[in-house]
């Protein structure tokens, strides 16, 4: 008897457990999602139809599946408003992807720089924010911008304006709310691959004559791209769906995908038609988490 | 004037003395090496001359003028590092040509010379491909075209072979002297290897604790090390603690406790001190089962040293053995094995007489 005989089965329960996660907790939720999508609306509970009801014999459930038709996802390109929801969603996405880029990349550098010793305790700082519920975080920010709030009283004690700024409820507050929330996504992996450069890369550029600017462009930051790239998506995937923040913060005037699903779930009580902004949405973010998923490998790979 | 002056070097990391006041000349077209064991402070010198760190003392004069302080891209010096360094992004191409680039060579000039290093380092073929598609010999050769390509004034090799296995380090160290001599660089090579750097320099500069302690050409390097402590450092020897009884003529008498009474010639300077080592290298004991004739018709006295092999290691070329003696001290012998059946090997538990000449013996400062 090989050790292999002793080890094959909880070895292939390890690999089969993410799948079966996956079926249970992603698959079929999703299946339900789709088929409300499928389904229309109805005063009724569930507020939809067809409903499938497993009882009635077959020839009920064939019936109740040729109901299913695709009307609610062309409700969603005729209608401006949900073109309109992804578009901002996307525009907000790319625009806060892009702060915390030029935020995140600098802090990350810096950190990775540090002496070894340090290095963890700003590695502390950097998740400390997360021991404090998001939700709490979020209404900080609400005290801190509103009206007389803190941001105010300064900006008044310290004669920068004469009269309150209007804070809460712009787009301003919002984007704030984003970066500031989404900032450790942005750190941590872009510190996972500059703290792993090898120094004497650097050294290399340097006595093969280039600068330390001009070794910064050419060899860190392309070296650093994968980084770039996991930390990117890793904020822009969660941003275009995201709620809460542009919820509590940003004015009512224009509404992310997320505020606009809940809505029609909540307010129109309209669940099909949420269910098809939900899986439309779903289908939109397929491209960035493939390319997510391949840079992943990629440097997997590279570390080998 | 050297091409290359030190000049008093000094460099701390804290509390550590890692060079401490290093004066080195080297000149122009030289194949010099910085031998010793780790943490003496050969790497930390090499680094200064590259730039990357900067003398607290001292002065480092290339060409005349002084380089300590200049930053490390604005000098006329190379290094190949010892991890090679080649940026993983890059082809070999671009890893060649990146230095060029920087030097603002026009674009056709560079690849000119960028195909130029890929035929010197016989690379042809390869120019597409990334580090992580080459072998480590041919990693090697990227690292060193690289570092070539800007026609350094001095070209620094850290560990350059370090990394690759006997039989292609062999074969490399005999292209890397080839490629000096036919190219008249400076070269500077840092080794911890002494067959390395007995094999590919003209001189060697034996470093200890942040110092040098001996610069020499291999042969004096190894024939009259300038003390007991480099005398053990490189190569094999065997030593025997004495006192010098008589002086005559360049001939000392040196009485040991090991060994009885030897004697040996003198080396220039002579020794000051009464306690001294008499040292031996192991090939030039010779063994024999008798001792040889009298000294009568030779032209230097000879030392006899009777005892029991203890212990025979045949390593091909040459075998070695362990001569026990009757004051229990060991000497160690090698000898050539010029015949492929020799019946005059010797066995363990043989008596044998171990003798060398006057000449072959060395006397060290304890």
């Amino acid at each position: 008897m090989s050790a292999r005989r002793i080890f094959a089965r909880p070895a292939r329960f390890a690999a089969i457990a993410p799948y079966l996660w996956m079926v249970l907790f992603f698959l079929v939720p999703f299946g339900f999602v789709l088929k409300i999508s499928l389904s229309q609306t109805a005063i009724a509970q569930p507020p939809y139809t067809p409903v499938f009801d497993f009882s009635e014999g077959r020839a009920a459930l064939a019936a109740a599946f040729a109901q299913l038709s695709f009307d609610n996802f062309g409700l969603l390109v005729q209608d401006n408003l949900y073109i309109l929801s992804y578009l901002r969603s996307l525009v907000v996405a790319v625009t806060s992807t892009l702060i915390l880029l030029l935020i995140g990349y600098p802090i990350a550098y810096g950190m990775a720089r540090l002496p070894q010793r340090w290095q963890a305790v700003a590695m502390m700082l950097v998740i400390v924010p997360f021991w404090t519920s998001f939700l709490i975080r979020i209404y900080a920010w609400i005290n801190i911008l509103q009206h007389d709030g803190l941001l105010n009283q300064v900006l008044l004690t310290l004669h920068i304006v004469s009269a309150p700024v209007v804070w809460l409820s712009t787009d301003s507050a919002m984007y704030l709310g984003i970066v500031y929330s989404y900032l450790p996504f942005m750190i941590l992996p872009l510190y996972a691959t500059l703290s792993k450069m090898d120094a004497s890369l650097l050294e290399a550029a340097g006595d093969l004559g280039a600068s330390p600017r001009q070794a910064f462009w050419l060899v860190t930051f392309p070296l650093s791209l994968p980084g770039v790239g996991a930390g990117a998506l890793l904020c822009f995937i969660p941003i275009v769906g995201e709620f809460v923040i542009p919820d509590l913060l940003a004015g009512s005037n224009s509404l992310m995908i997320g505020q606009t699903l809940w809505l029609e779930f909540f307010t129109n009580k309209d669940w099909p038609v949420a269910s098809a902004a939900a899986v439309a949405l779903l289908l939109l973010l397929v491209p960035p988490l493939v390319l997510y998923d391949r840079l992943q490998r990629r440097q997997l790979e590279a570390n080998r | 004037m050297p091409l290359l002056r030190i000049e008093g070097v000094a460099k701390s990391f804290g509390n550590f003395r890692a060079v401490d006041k290093l004066s080195l000349d080297i000149r122009a077209g030289e194949f010099f090496a910085l031998l010793g064991p780790s943490g003496c402070g050969k790497t930390t010198l090499l680094r200064m001359l590259a730039g990357f760190e900067t003398p607290d003392e001292g002065r480092i004069l290339l060409g005349g003028s002084d380089i300590a302080q200049v930053l490390p891209h604005e000098r006329p010096v190379n290094m190949m590092f010892q991890n090679y360094a080649l940026f993983p992004h890059l082809s070999v191409r671009d890893n060649i040509a990146f230095g060029l680039k920087r030097a603002g060579m026009a674009r056709k000039d560079i690849a000119t010379r960028v195909a130029e290093m890929v035929a010197l380092v016989k690379l042809e073929g390869l120019e597409k491909r990334k580090p992580d598609q080459l072998s480590g010999g041919q990693r090697q050769r990227v690292a060193l075209a690289r570092s070539l390509a800007r026609r350094p004034q001095v070209l620094l090799l850290d560990e350059p072979l370090a990394a690759l296995d006997k039989k292609l380090r062999e074969s490399t160290q005999g292209e890397l002297m080839e490629l000096q001599r036919r190219l008249g660089m400076t070269f500077i090579i840092v080794t911890h290897d002494q067959e390395e750097a007995m094999t590919m320099a003209g001189r060697i500069g034996v470093m200890d604790a942040g110092r040098l302690v001996q610069v020499a050409t291999p042969r004096n390097l190894y024939e009259a090390p300038a003390s007991r402590w480099i005398a053990e450092f490189v190569g094999d020897i065997n030593l025997f603690n004495g006192q010098v009884t008589a002086r005559d003529r360049g001939r000392l008498t040196v009485s040991t406790t090991e060994a009885g009474t030897l004697a040996v010639s003198e080396l220039w300077p002579p020794v000051t001190k009464e306690a001294v080592s008499v040292a031996i290298r192991p090939e030039k004991v010779k063994l024999s089962r008798r001792a040889p004739a009298s000294d009568a018709g030779a032209s230097q006295p000879i030392n006899r040293l009777e005892g029991v092999v203890i212990d025979v290691n045949y390593l091909g070329g040459i075998t070695s053995y362990r001569v026990k003696l009757e004051t229990g001290a060991v000497v160690r012998s090698s000898m050539a094995n010029t015949a492929r059946l020799d019946v005059d090997a010797y066995l363990a538990g043989q008596r044998v007489v171990a003798w060398f000449t006057a000449d072959d013996c060395l006397v060290l400062e304890q």
